[in-house]
């Protein structure tokens, strides 16, 4: 019982936090960023159901975010058109969470009878056809365009339109939050217990009576049903739906912001979608080569730490929780790796920027920009320069990397010690 | 019957295109698990190499030193990235050709620009063949049809008459024997995804100047490769050879049919409101549902026969 008070009330404070947020960041850029990383961190933690606690990787699950997301178009749209009748606009997720579960119940019984690599290759079959349905579809979908809506239909309860940003941002904490916290409730119970079972070892999970194939499909449904509440969420917030929110866009976004936030962890797909959302918005406008510094980082992440940043952090937990004193002697090793791997990432930014700089914007002129430098893209020294960090920082990593690791061997080693003694 | 012969023509040729680029893909995936998500990348560079390589030296000499490039590319991407990877497991590996897909085709971008470049047919190859029944039939996708037809028989005989073939057909099986039996596995893997990719490199050559070479090439046949490889079942090259052939079948002639179930429905004297929904559904025709096909057949594939139409064991 104490547990579970010290649980709930931790969801509370941060809830709280997120409902305060808006008083410090008004602008309307900072509060539809805000907007938008509620619904990612919704859509983020729902996959994280089927990846990390189910261990089947989905290349589809847009499909329930996008389908929910029309459909919620169409009834914000049939509402102002008085064709539908009025449901209060708060409700509206539940609608998307109805199709997102429906979906899921559909092809997650076509799809669930097998995990791993089959599972994977199945979900994008099915993204394609849902990508290519939209297309096909105009009088539902309108194609390329994808629909416009106005969020602002029907009465006001309570003087509340939802045309105001901070308005839907509330609305957007109140379901994330919600949604989260009942999906974390979920991981604890027998349900996310089979789910982690028959993830590691189906055929163990089998034996001891578990239908796989039902809980893998039970954990797929909600999670699409979970999807496609934030799916609404998301058509509510821009107002407007198009067919990437379907397509595999959507889908490697999702995937990219859990595995770099890391799929071990329930915090991990909210670090994720924080991180990357606000990289997303405030890198995209800096360098065109966004894309490439995503897909370098989520490589690297697959082939280093398959733990994702969660996994780093929550590496150190044992340290944290028996002698926080031990934790002074991991600094300076870990700043010497941080600080070599921060010097290549220096000369990699560097080398690709002038790449794109020569490849794209301008052939005539020399003069980049980076970190606020001007370098010149043509001469022969600034690329010597940024191959020299490279060069530098691979040397300094060979050095610096497996002396952090010792380091970090050795305090645990410690704490292990400690504790059973 | 001359536009029939042609559309067969046609699709022969798409699906032997198709069965270039999935007879990699099979191979390794029936062999090391290994679902590469970056193939149909491999691909798209082959194009863009071959087109680089034919802008300084011709086409013929990029019809041979772009597909070893590549080759020796893949079989990189093995050695230093998916053997570290290996020891996550498979869907780590699959991770990483997802990354790898992104960082090609940005990369692609980066070099050559977003827009297709102007990758041509060789002008010594671009003139009818022949004329059978009216239509003409360019000697440039008959010369791809040959090589493509050579490649399988090629592949076919190195799998089951040379020793080489029986080697990696061992490992795929039996990789603990096979390594005990003296062979380097983890080195045959590498020969093999370096091949494999090697032959999309190859298709890409071959496809780019007809197909068009730009970064979303990969993105709009990677799928459909997929498809192939579930279809035709797992490790199977008979199997790929067909699939990809029915669906380049399934695909060419769907495009050129105009009937809908309203058209049918016509024929039986059934009308139905203009205005309503289901009007809407009928209405649509054969062509317009062509992009969907190949999903739907993936679909009906694993609800029916899992294992694909030649594979032994289930998807």
């Amino acid at each position: 019982m104490v547990t579970f008070i010290k649980s709930i009330s931790s969801w509370i404070i941060i809830a709280g936090i997120a409902a305060l947020l808006p008083l410090v960041f008004d602008s309307y850029f900072a509060l539809t960023l805000l907007s938008k990383m509620g619904v990612l961190i919704m859509f983020a933690v729902a996959y994280n159901m089927l990846l990390g606690q189910g261990g089947m990787l989905s290349f589809g699950h847009a499909i329930y975010f996008g389908f929910a997301g029309y459909v919620s178009v169409h009834v914000l749209n049939g509402i102002g058109e008085e064709t539908l009748p009025y449901i209060p606009i708060v409700l509206l997720p539940i609608i998307g969470a109805i199709i997102g579960l429906c979906l899921g119940i559909i092809i997650g019984y076509l799809s669930t009878r097998r995990a791993g690599t089959a599972f994977a290759m199945i979900s994008l079959g099915f993204c394609e056809m849902a990508t290519a349905l939209t297309l096909i579809f105009v009088v539902f979908f309108n194609g390329e365009d994808g629909i416009q809506t106005d969020r602002v239909v029907g009465p006001e309860p309570f003087g509340v339109s939802f045309g105001p940003q901070v308005e839907v941002y509330y609305l957007i904490l109140f379901w994330s939050v919600l949604t989260v916290a009942l999906m974390y409730f979920l991981t604890k119970t027998p349900f996310g217990r089979m789910s982690n079972a028959v993830r590691d070892n189906p055929e163990r999970a089998a034996f001891i009576g578990y239908n796989v194939r039902h809980v893998r499909w039970l954990a797929f449904s909600l999670s699409a049903m979970f999807a496609g509440a934030a799916g609404s969420l998301h058509a509510l917030n821009y107002e407007h739906i198009g067919f990437e929110s379907v397509s595999l866009i959507q889908s490697g976004a999702v995937l990219f912001m859990v595995f770099i936030g890391g799929v071990g962890h329930f915090l991990g797909p909210i670090i994720g979608a924080i991180g990357l959302t606000y990289l997303d918005s405030t890198l995209a406008d800096i360098t065109e080569a966004w894309l490439l510094y995503l897909g370098l980082t989520f490589a690297t992440i697959v082939a280093f730490a398959p733990g994702g940043l969660a996994g780093l952090i929550v590496m150190h937990g044992p340290i944290v929780s028996t002698n926080k004193t031990l934790l002074i002697g991991l600094i300076k090793p870990y700043l010497a790796a941080i600080g070599s791997t921060l010097l290549g990432l220096l000369g990699t930014i560097g080398i690709i920027e002038m790449l794109y700089f020569r490849s794209l914007i301008s052939k005539g002129e020399g003069e980049v920009v980076i970190f606020w430098t001007e370098f010149n893209a043509n001469g022969i020294l600034s690329w010597i320069i940024f191959f020299a960090a490279i060069i530098i920082s691979i040397f300094l990593c060979k050095i610096t990397y497996p002396k952090a690791r010792e380091s970090w061997d050795h305090a645990i080693s410690v704490v292990k010690s400690e504790i059973s003694s | 019957m001359d536009v029939i012969l042609f559309t067969v023509f046609n699709s022969v040729l798409y699906g032997m295109l198709l069965f270039m680029l999935s007879s990699g893909l099979t191979l390794i995936f029936g062999m090391m698990g290994i679902l590469n998500f970056a193939h149909a990348s491999f691909f798209m560079l082959g194009a863009y190499f071959a087109y680089q390589i034919s802008e300084i030296l011709g086409f013929y000499p990029a019809l041979f030193i772009a597909p070893i490039i590549i080759a020796f590319c893949g079989a990189l991407v093995e050695r230093y990235g998916l053997r570290r990877v290996h020891k996550f497991g498979h869907v780590a590996e699959l991770l990483f050709t997802f990354g790898l897909f992104y960082i090609i085709e940005e990369i692609v971008q980066m070099i050559w620009g977003k827009v297709p470049v102007g990758y041509h047919i060789p002008l010594s190859m671009d003139f009818p063949l022949f004329t059978l029944m009216g239509m003409s039939y360019p000697a440039y996708q008959m010369f791809t049809l040959t090589i493509s037809v050579a490649i399988f028989l090629g592949l076919f005989a190195i799998l089951t008459k040379t020793r080489a073939g029986l080697i990696i057909k061992a490992a795929l099986t039996h990789p603990e024997i096979v390594s005990s039996l003296g062979h380097n596995v983890p080195k045959v893997f590498m020969m093999v995804f370096g091949l494999g990719c090697g032959l999309a490199g190859l298709a890409g050559v071959l496809a780019g100047n007809t197909l068009g070479t730009e970064p979303a090439m990969a993105l709009m046949l990677g799928p459909i490769v997929f498809v192939v490889i579930v279809v035709g079942g797992l490790g199977s090259l008979k199997g790929a050879l067909v699939a990809s052939i029915l669906i380049g079948l399934m695909q060419t002639f769907a495009i050129s049919l105009d009937y809908s179930i309203n058209s049918v429905m016509e024929l039986l004297g059934l009308t139905l409101d203009i205005e309503s929904l289901w009007h809407i559904l009928v209405d649509l025709t054969i062509s317009q549902l062509a992009p969907i096909l190949p999903y739907l057949l993936l679909v009906v594939i694993l609800i029916a026969r899992p294992r694909g139409l030649f594979g032994t064991r289930d998807v």
